[in-house]
Formats: structure tokens, C-alpha cells, sequence
């Protein structure tokens, strides 16, 4: 079968700029992290390389998913929560479109759910956005399946009674093979990952942490900033020992069945004591445990390509199985198809 | 004694197997119409399964039948009742012998007749024909699983693979009665059991034993029938369920536009046989997702026309209600779908093996908003494969959802299907964008009949965002002014009315009759059946049969204004009645509705009409 790689990222020439992915006057709210996370996403696809007319954007309902509207590819802003299940059809149908699928934190895991957790275990080749801003915006105001515990909302006056919904945890419990976090904010970071998740061939999930000014303000503000992030924000990269801090001065380490945070240079500890990232491993224990950190736990949050493994695709495969009928089965046309039955004539 | 035989030389017969779920009834009735089918009867059949997934050995509620109805003419449905009755056991006889005429022949294995089988078919008393009012000349009655044993004792096979030929002694003793060629039933046999030659020998010594049984022992059997064929039009067939020929529409619907075959679907009965039936046939390319639920199934075949594939997706009742909202994107997008429905008994689970008309308002109306979408009814097996087949041209070329319509009773029947020739059917030409328009296109920019241009992604220059939010008809970006959202609400409207469909054809006294008979999809057969029968008796009727239901075609007020009195006969409370007197000013129907989860029944059709004839 034939090997389409359609990220021309490698070689670090594009002939498209951030410009020609761009579209439109973004209509959400001034501060709005969906804002910023558009910027990132016009920067990646033209550090990417790959046409405008080669990409489908395609999202759900919600804030977060008036993007396309704002992309000068093809399109869709679908319905609420079957974002990930058009867009699997779309990638089936014409997997030599790359797409990407964008939905919040409400289209994406509570009436979406389903779909996204089948899209990770079949693999379908899609980069898929979450933005996770915990919040129902479009709505005004309600919680969201990845509210904490007790969050007040209009439609939780007395606080939620309801766990929320850990994206990393769902995305590996579906078996998926990617899952990298990013802030809205934080240019770099975004860009580096959403590069990433072009780069795995499979289901991609990329959890951006965002804003919202309006209904939930202040969500993600331990690390919304670059001061943040230095103070309580780890970014891990493959190979890279797992350090953190203003000045890399801490470390993590594995204690027993958890990991432990390690002060470098003090009480004996040096820099080859660190854990390093394996984002590549298949057993996704460590990573877990990575992307779980920084829930009020005295832990910094993960940022970064968290978990990258080669799967095969659910795409390539059917494509492949294709192939491989055509060749083994002697019809390949509907005429043909008709002679394969039992057959009389009469005269 | 071959003598005392009397020879009934019939137009058609109707023959019914029944057994247990395990005894291969399907089989021996696929057998039998092949055969008959092969010297030119035209045959209707109806696999009548059972709900339960696999109900006790023996019991009423286990019991399989398969109806085959074979004509020396046309027929059209597989009959109401039987002239033959096989019962394989004790619960087959107690439950099919409704199926039965007055005089109809019934052959019964007198091995599973014993006391433990007479309980369990709930017989109150050992003298089972007298319970039941069945006179024993009628009925020939055999060792039958005793005479199969001796028949497979040097075989060497075990018991219990010798007891799964029985079907075949049975087929062998109908086909004496029928005077059929065995040679036919051979070849079917050593090609299914190519890989296994021992078992289709062995299936084979059995049939010629139920035939060399029936020859030896005629006495006990009133008649041997024969059924010439009359009016054959010459060709090659072969023999197709409802399902096979809808997934076979598809496929050539795609071939002849060129395009690729997306299903995405759920199982679901009694749809399920169309994914199965796709999913085998990669080597054409097609390619199917079993989905997570009814509504990816939906979602997923959107977004495979929107990528450039005809998005196709398959199921039954229940799973159009999951699916409404999908399909409603489609509408507003003005992308390509087609939306199989297998109708089944409802409401919610409902009957879920048994055939209904029930859906029909749910398809024209049960979506949110002004949402027009065309509605087409398959009306027999072999129709499911030409309207498959428009069904696909029309979603492509008008660049709509589309809703085709069988049912449980079509897709499950099967009938010969004249080998048809892709070469005759009509072009399918989607509207992709004229390259012409470069520079100035925006995606709800109409063709001359208000279609709007389909933009295949990939193709550079043309790149666009859709969405289910109302569009700006100029501009296609998202509007909510007013005006606009009336004017996008009146060209979807006008796009759905302007589809242009055949004329609605008037059968049997189109000129003169007094009573217009109405329908639509599956129940044609049995329509037209009645038709006949009315015909046949001297009254004046005529039948109207709608395969398309959204449009109407052009012709239909004048149609159903036409004649004295018009009656609607349909298997739900009126809603094809509804949907007629909704478009046609002044038209007030009689009504014929029946719910029963069954086929009509002819005779019960005819009374009906003659009532309102009088």
C-alpha cells in the first residue's frame, strides 16, 4: 500500500504563512482563550505545510466550535457533540484530507462522549482538539463534565455533587495513543504540540487549557501565565529528564507506585536520579500518572506531548484491507459482482 | 397405483415449511423456489422468523416458516395462505396451520409427535388432527426422522448431523408434489456444500429418498400438482431478498456516478443484512463502518459526502430517531445522503422482525425546523434495487438527504431478479461547481434547479466552511437576518419541490372504475393481488401505487380526484391518507389500516373493497 505522508513538517519548509489559514473576525469574547488557540492553530498549519484545500476543520457546537468559521480550509461546524463522528467519515471517505476536529469540553466529552472515546479506540487519523475551559459558555454558564467537584454554576446553585471527567484518563482508558496538553496562552507550547499531533498518524488528542472570561474566569490561573507555568507547570518532553521550576531545580522521581518530587542537589539527589519522559512507551502507567498531576495535589501540571504511540490507524487499514480484496476476489465491478451469484436463464 | 393419482394443473400454489428455528427451513424454501424459479415459475417468497434469539427445542414459540408462492404467471405476494404445509414438529403444526387453505396438503414428521412434542406444543390429547379439525386424508404422514436415519446409516456420519438433513427429505417429498427437477436442487447443494462434498452427497441421498418416498406412497397424498410457466420473459435471473437488491442499488448507484460507497450504520433488524451484505464486497471498493451508535452511523456517512463519497447509511425505525438530527444537518448543509429505512413494527422496540408502514410521518416530518426531505417506498424485493438506485441519483444530483423507505416484509422476501444491465439505467450527474465560477463561488450558489454546487475538499480554490447554522445566501457566512432566513427556508423548500418524478401510473380500470385502490411501498403485491381478484369477479377498480412520496409526483391530485371513491390501504393508521389529504385539496379517502405486524391478507383486502363497492 501506498505510504501517504501528508505532514511535510520534517523538513522545516513551508510555502504557507499563518495568513493563509486565516478567515474572518473571530466573534468571541475579548480575552476569550479560543482566541489565542486560533492564533497558534493558523501559525501550526503553516509551519505544517499542508494546503488549505488539503484540510478539513470540523467541530460541533459550542464556543469553541465557531472556529472553522475563521479557517480559510474546508469546513464544517456541525452539530452538537458528532464532531468527532463526521469527522471520522470525512477521514474514512478521503483519507488524503488531514483533518482536524475541534470541540470544547462539553461537545467533546459529555454529549459527545461516546465518539470520542470510540474515535481513540479505532484510531482514525484525526487531530483532535479539546478545549477545556470546564464551563458550558455559549449556554451561559452551566457545568461541564470537567467542572471539579462542588463547582458552583447556575445550574449548580448549591455546588456540583458529580466527579468530573479527566480528559487524559477517558482518551487512555479508550485506548488512544496520543495525548498532549497545552495553554491557550502559551504560544509555543500550543504550536509544539499541535505540530506533534500532525506528526502521529492516528487519533491525536490535544487538551488545550482555556479561558473563560465570562462564565468561569480564572479556571486555569496557576498556570495561565509564563510565571505560572515556570512555578507550576512541568513541560515534558521525550527523552528529556522531567524537571521543573523557575530554574529546573526540581525533579520527579518514581516512589513505589507514585512518582515524588525531588529537589536537585539536595540530600544527594543529581540530575541522573530524574525520571526521563517516555512518551513512546506502550504502557501508558507512567504517563497517567503524569497527566493526572496538578489536581491541588502539591504537583506541578504536565504540558507537552504526554503520550505519543505508534498504533495502525483505523484509515489506513481499511484502506489496506481494501487493497488487499481487490486483489484476492476476481470482481471489481457491479457486472462482475452480478455473475458471483447463482444464476438461471430462461428462455 | 399410480393410476388413482389425480394431476391438478394449477396457475399458482403457495407452499409453506415449518419447523423448528434449527431445522433448516430456510434452506429447504430457498431450495424450492431456486428450482421452481429455474423453470420459469415466477416465485414471491416470506421468511417468517422468530423474535426470540433461540427459543426452546420443540416450543411454540421457536417455530420458523418460510412461504413460497410460485406462479405459472406473475405473482406479486408470497401468498396469503398455503396449498402445502410442511410441519416438521408438534409446535409447527399447532402454530402454522393457520397458514393453511380449507384443502391444503400437510405433511408432518410423525416422529416429532410424541407425547413430550404433543406437550410442548400444549396438544391436550394424543389425537392431535382432531384437535385441530385437520382431516387425515389431507395428510400425508411419515416416519420422517426415522426413514432419514436409515436413509444415513452407512453414512458414518454422527446422529445428530444426520437429523440436520431431515429438512432435505421434506424438500425431497414437495418437490415429488410438484413434479420438479431434482437436478436443480443438487447442483444449489454441491455448490453451498462445496467444501464439504461428504455433506452434499449426503443431502442429496436424502432428497431423492423424500422424493422416491412420495412416489411410492402417492395413494396417501390427494393431489400431485403442476404449474406450467405461461408468460416467461426470456433472460438471465437470479434470486434476490429486498436487502441484497437495496445494498446492490447502492453499489451501482456509486459506480455510475463514479464515486465511492460510504455506509455507516448499526446493526439493527431487520436492516442488518444490508451492512453485512456491503460490507463483503471490498473488492468494489465500498467501504462500511459498523459505528459506535445510529448516530455516528448518520454523522459519519455526513461527513463522507462531504469529503466526496456517497454517504449511505442503513436501519430501521428506532435508529431513524437517533439519526434525525444528522439528517436534518444534511438538509441545511445541501449535502448528499441517503437514509435507508427497514421498517419494522413500533413503537420504541416494538416488533422488531415484523413489517409495518409505520414510519412514514416520522421520515416526512420528525425533524426539527422547515426540513423538506425527498421520501421514496420501495414497493417488492427487486424494486428495492432500482429504487436504491434512484434514491442515490436523486441525494447526489439535488444534493439532498434522501429516505428510502422497504420494510420488514420486502426486505426479507425474496423474488428472481432479471440480471439488470448498468448500461440502461440513467446517468447520475452531481452538480460539482463549474470551474467557470473560480473566484466567484459561494457554496449556496444555485444551479438553474436551485441545487446548490458541490466543492469536493481537495479540490484547491474552492475551500469553504459549512455548518448547521443558517447561511447567508450570498455570502455563506453565518446570518441570522430575518429576511434571509426566509428566503434559505423557501429555496430548500422549492429545491425538494422541483425534483422532477414519474407520474403516478393508474392499474386495471384506469378509465372507468368505481373504486381507486392507493398504497405505497411494500404492500403493492398484495394490492395488486386483490386488484385482480376484484377484476377477476367483474367489479371495476383500479390501483395507484406511490413510490414517490416527497414530491408527489405531478399527476397525483388529479389521480386520486378521478374516480367515485378512493381508498387508502396501508399497514398503519392512515398516515399515507394524511399525507394525501395534507396536499390535495377536497381529497377525503376511505381507509383500510391494518397494524398487525403481518403481510395483508388478500382475501381480507378484497372483502374490505367489495364492502365499500356495494
Amino acid at each position: 500500500m501506498e505510504q501517504i505522508n501528508s505532514s511535510s513538517s520534517h523538513s522545516g519548509e513551508s510555502q504557507w504563512v499563518a495568513a493563509d489559514f486565516k478567515k474572518g473576525q473571530p466573534r468571541w469574547c475579548p480575552g476569550c482563550g479560543d482566541h489565542f488557540f486560533l492564533a497558534s492553530l493558523h501559525k501550526a498549519m503553516a509551519e505544517i505545510g499542508i494546503a488549505p484545500s488539503q484540510t478539513a476543520v470540523i467541530s460541533g457546537i459550542g464556543c469553541s466550535s465557531r472556529l472553522p468559521h475563521y479557517m480559510a480550509t474546508y469546513g464544517m461546524n456541525t452539530i452538537h457533540g458528532r464532531a468527532a463522528a463526521i469527522a471520522t467519515g470525512c477521514k474514512v471517505a478521503n483519507p488524503r484530507l488531514t483533518v482536524w476536529q475541534v470541540s470544547g469540553d462539553g461537545d467533546g466529552l459529555a454529549i459527545g462522549g461516546n465518539h470520542f472515546i470510540h474515535a481513540n479506540r479505532r484510531n482514525i487519523d484525526l487531530n483532535m482538539i479539546l478545549l477545556n475551559n470546564r464551563i458550558y459558555g455559549l449556554t451561559k454558564g452551566q457545568y461541564s463534565p470537567t467542572s471539579p467537584r462542588g463547582f458552583v454554576s447556575k445550574s449548580s446553585p448549591y455546588g456540583t455533587v458529580e466527579d468530573p471527567f479527566r480528559p487524559a484518563e477517558l482518551c487512555f482508558g479508550a485506548r488512544g495513543h496520543f495525548f498532549a496538553r497545552a495553554v491557550a496562552t502559551d504560544a509555543p507550547g500550543t504550536i509544539e504540540i499541535l505540530k506533534a499531533a500532525q506528526q502521529h498518524r492516528g487519533a491525536s488528542v490535544c487538551e488545550i487549557l482555556q479561558n473563560c472570561v465570562i462564565f468561569n474566569n480564572g479556571t486555569h490561573d496557576s498556570v495561565y501565565t509564563k510565571e505560572g507555568r515556570a512555578r507550576n507547570a512541568i513541560y515534558v518532553r521525550h527523552g528529556q529528564p522531567l524537571v521543573f521550576g523557575e530554574n529546573n531545580e526540581f525533579g520527579l522521581m518514581q516512589e513505589g507506585f507514585g512518582l515524588k518530587i525531588v529537589e536537585i542537589g539536595k540530600d544527594g539527589v543529581t540530575i541522573d536520579d530524574i525520571l526521563i519522559h517516555d512518551a513512546h512507551a506502550e504502557d501508558n502507567t507512567l504517563q497517567l500518572k503524569l497527566a493526572l498531576m496538578g489536581d491541588g495535589d502539591g504537583f506541578p501540571i504536565a504540558l507537552g506531548v504526554i503520550r505519543d504511540v505508534e498504533a495502525p490507524t483505523y484509515n489506513d487499514a481499511v484502506e489496506a484491507q481494501i487493497e488487499e480484496v481487490k486483489a484476492k476476489k476476481p470482481y471489481h465491478t457491479f457486472a462482475e459482482l452480478l455473475e458471483t451469484n447463482d444464476i438461471w436463464e430462461v428462455h | 397405483m399410480a393410476d388413482s393419482i389425480e394431476i391438478k394443473e394449477l396457475d399458482q400454489v403457495v407452499v409453506r415449511f415449518s419447523g423448528d428455528s434449527g431445522d433448516g427451513m430456510q434452506l429447504a424454501g430457498n431450495i424450492f423456489s431456486t428450482v421452481s424459479a429455474t423453470v420459469g415459475n415466477s416465485i414471491s417468497t416470506f421468511p417468517d422468523y422468530p423474535a426470540d434469539i433461540r427459543a426452546p427445542q420443540g416450543s411454540l414459540t421457536g417455530v420458523s416458516g418460510f412461504q413460497v408462492h410460485i406462479g405459472a404467471s406473475q405473482v406479486f405476494t408470497p401468498g396469503d395462505q398455503c396449498d402445502v404445509l410442511v410441519a416438521m414438529n408438534a409446535a409447527a403444526l399447532k402454530t402454522q396451520y393457520r397458514y393453511a387453505k380449507p384443502n391444503a396438503t400437510i405433511i408432518i414428521d410423525t416422529d416429532s409427535f410424541g407425547p413430550k412434542d404433543l406437550e410442548k406444543a400444549q396438544f391436550k390429547t394424543e389425537d392431535y388432527l382432531g384437535e385441530m379439525g385437520i382431516d387425515p386424508d389431507r395428510v400425508i404422514a411419515c416416519p420422517l426422522t426415522t426413514m432419514v436415519k436409515d436413509c444415513l446409516a452407512d453414512s458414518g456420519m454422527d446422529v445428530k448431523s444426520i437429523l440436520k438433513c431431515r429438512n432435505m427429505f421434506a424438500l425431497g417429498l414437495v418437490c415429488w408434489l410438484f413434479s420438479r427437477d431434482l437436478d436443480v436442487a443438487y447442483n444449489f447443494l454441491r455448490e453451498k456444500f462445496a467444501k464439504k462434498p461428504a455433506i452434499a452427497e449426503a443431502n442429496i441421498r436424502v432428497i431423492q429418498a423424500g422424493y422416491d418416498y412420495g412416489h411410492n406412497t402417492h395413494s396417501s397424498a390427494a393431489n400431485v400438482y403442476r404449474i406450467e410457466t405461461k408468460h416467461k420473459v426470456p433472460g438471465r435471473y437470479m434470486d434476490i431478498t429486498g436487502n441484497k437488491a437495496t445494498a446492490y442499488g447502492f453499489i451501482a448507484a456509486a459506480e455510475k456516478a463514479g464515486l465511492k460507497l460510504y455506509l455507516g450504520s448499526y446493526p439493527i433488524t431487520p436492516a442488518t443484512d444490508v451492512l453485512h451484505e456491503l460490507s463483503k464486497h471490498k473488492s468494489l471498493g465500498v467501504t462500511t463502518v459498523q459505528c459506535e451508535d445510529e448516530i455516528a452511523g448518520c454523522a459519519s456517512a455526513v461527513g463522507a459526502s462531504f469529503a466526496g463519497a456517497l454517504g449511505v447509511t442503513s436501519t430501521s425505525g428506532p435508529g431513524i430517531c437517533l439519526k434525525s438530527e444528522a439528517m436534518n444537518l444534511a438538509v441545511i448543509m445541501e449535502l448528499p445522503l441517503v437514509v435507508l429505512d427497514v421498517q419494522r413494527g413500533g413503537p420504541a422496540t416494538g416488533l422488531p422482525t415484523k413489517s409495518e408502514q409505520t414510519d412514514l410521518l416520522q421520515v416526512l416530518f420528525g425533524r426539527n425546523g422547515e426540513s423538506p426531505m425527498p421520501v421514496m417506498a420501495a414497493a417488492s424485493p427487486t424494486d428495492c434495487f432500482d429504487a436504491a438506485y434512484q434514491a442515490c441519483k436523486i441525494a447526489l444530483e439535488h444534493m439532498t438527504p434522501v429516505v428510502l423507505l422497504t420494510d420488514a416484509f420486502v426486505a426479507n422476501g425474496s423474488a428472481a431478479f432479471k440480471l439488470p444491465d448498468l448500461n440502461e439505467y440513467p446517468a447520475i450527474n452531481p452538480p460539482y461547481v463549474p470551474e467557470e465560477l473560480r473566484g466567484k463561488w459561494t457554496p449556496y450558489m444555485r444551479a438553474e434547479n436551485g441545487t446548490r454546487y458541490w466543492a469536493v475538499p481537495g479540490r484547491e480554490g474552492f475551500e469553504h466552511i459549512l455548518g448547521g447554522l443558517e447561511k447567508d445566501d450570498k455570502t455563506g457566512a453565518i446570518s441570522t437576518n430575518p429576511e434571509n432566513h426566509d428566503l434559505m427556508t423557501r429555496k430548500r423548500q422549492a429545491k425538494i419541490d422541483a425534483i422532477p418524478v414519474p407520474d403516478l401510473e393508474v392499474l386495471g380500470d384506469k378509465d372507468d372504475a368505481e373504486l381507486l385502490i392507493v398504497g405505497f411501498g411494500g404492500t403493492f403485491g398484495h394490492l395488486h393481488a386483490a386488484m385482480d381478484e376484484l377484476r377477476a369477479e367483474g367489479k371495476k377498480v383500479a390501483l395507484a401505487h406511490f413510490r414517490y412520496i416527497n414530491p408527489l409526483p405531478k399527476n397525483t391530485a388529479e389521480v386520486l380526484m378521478k374516480y367515485p371513491k378512493v381508498i387508502v390501504a396501508e399497514q398503519n393508521m392512515g398516515q399515507l391518507a394524511a399525507w394525501l389529504r395534507m396536499k390535495v385539496d377536497g381529497f377525503v379517502p376511505l381507509k383500510f389500516n391494518q397494524v398487525k405486524g403481518q403481510p395483508f391478507i388478500v382475501n381480507e383486502l378484497v372483502n374490505a373493497i367489495k364492502k365499500n363497492l356495494q
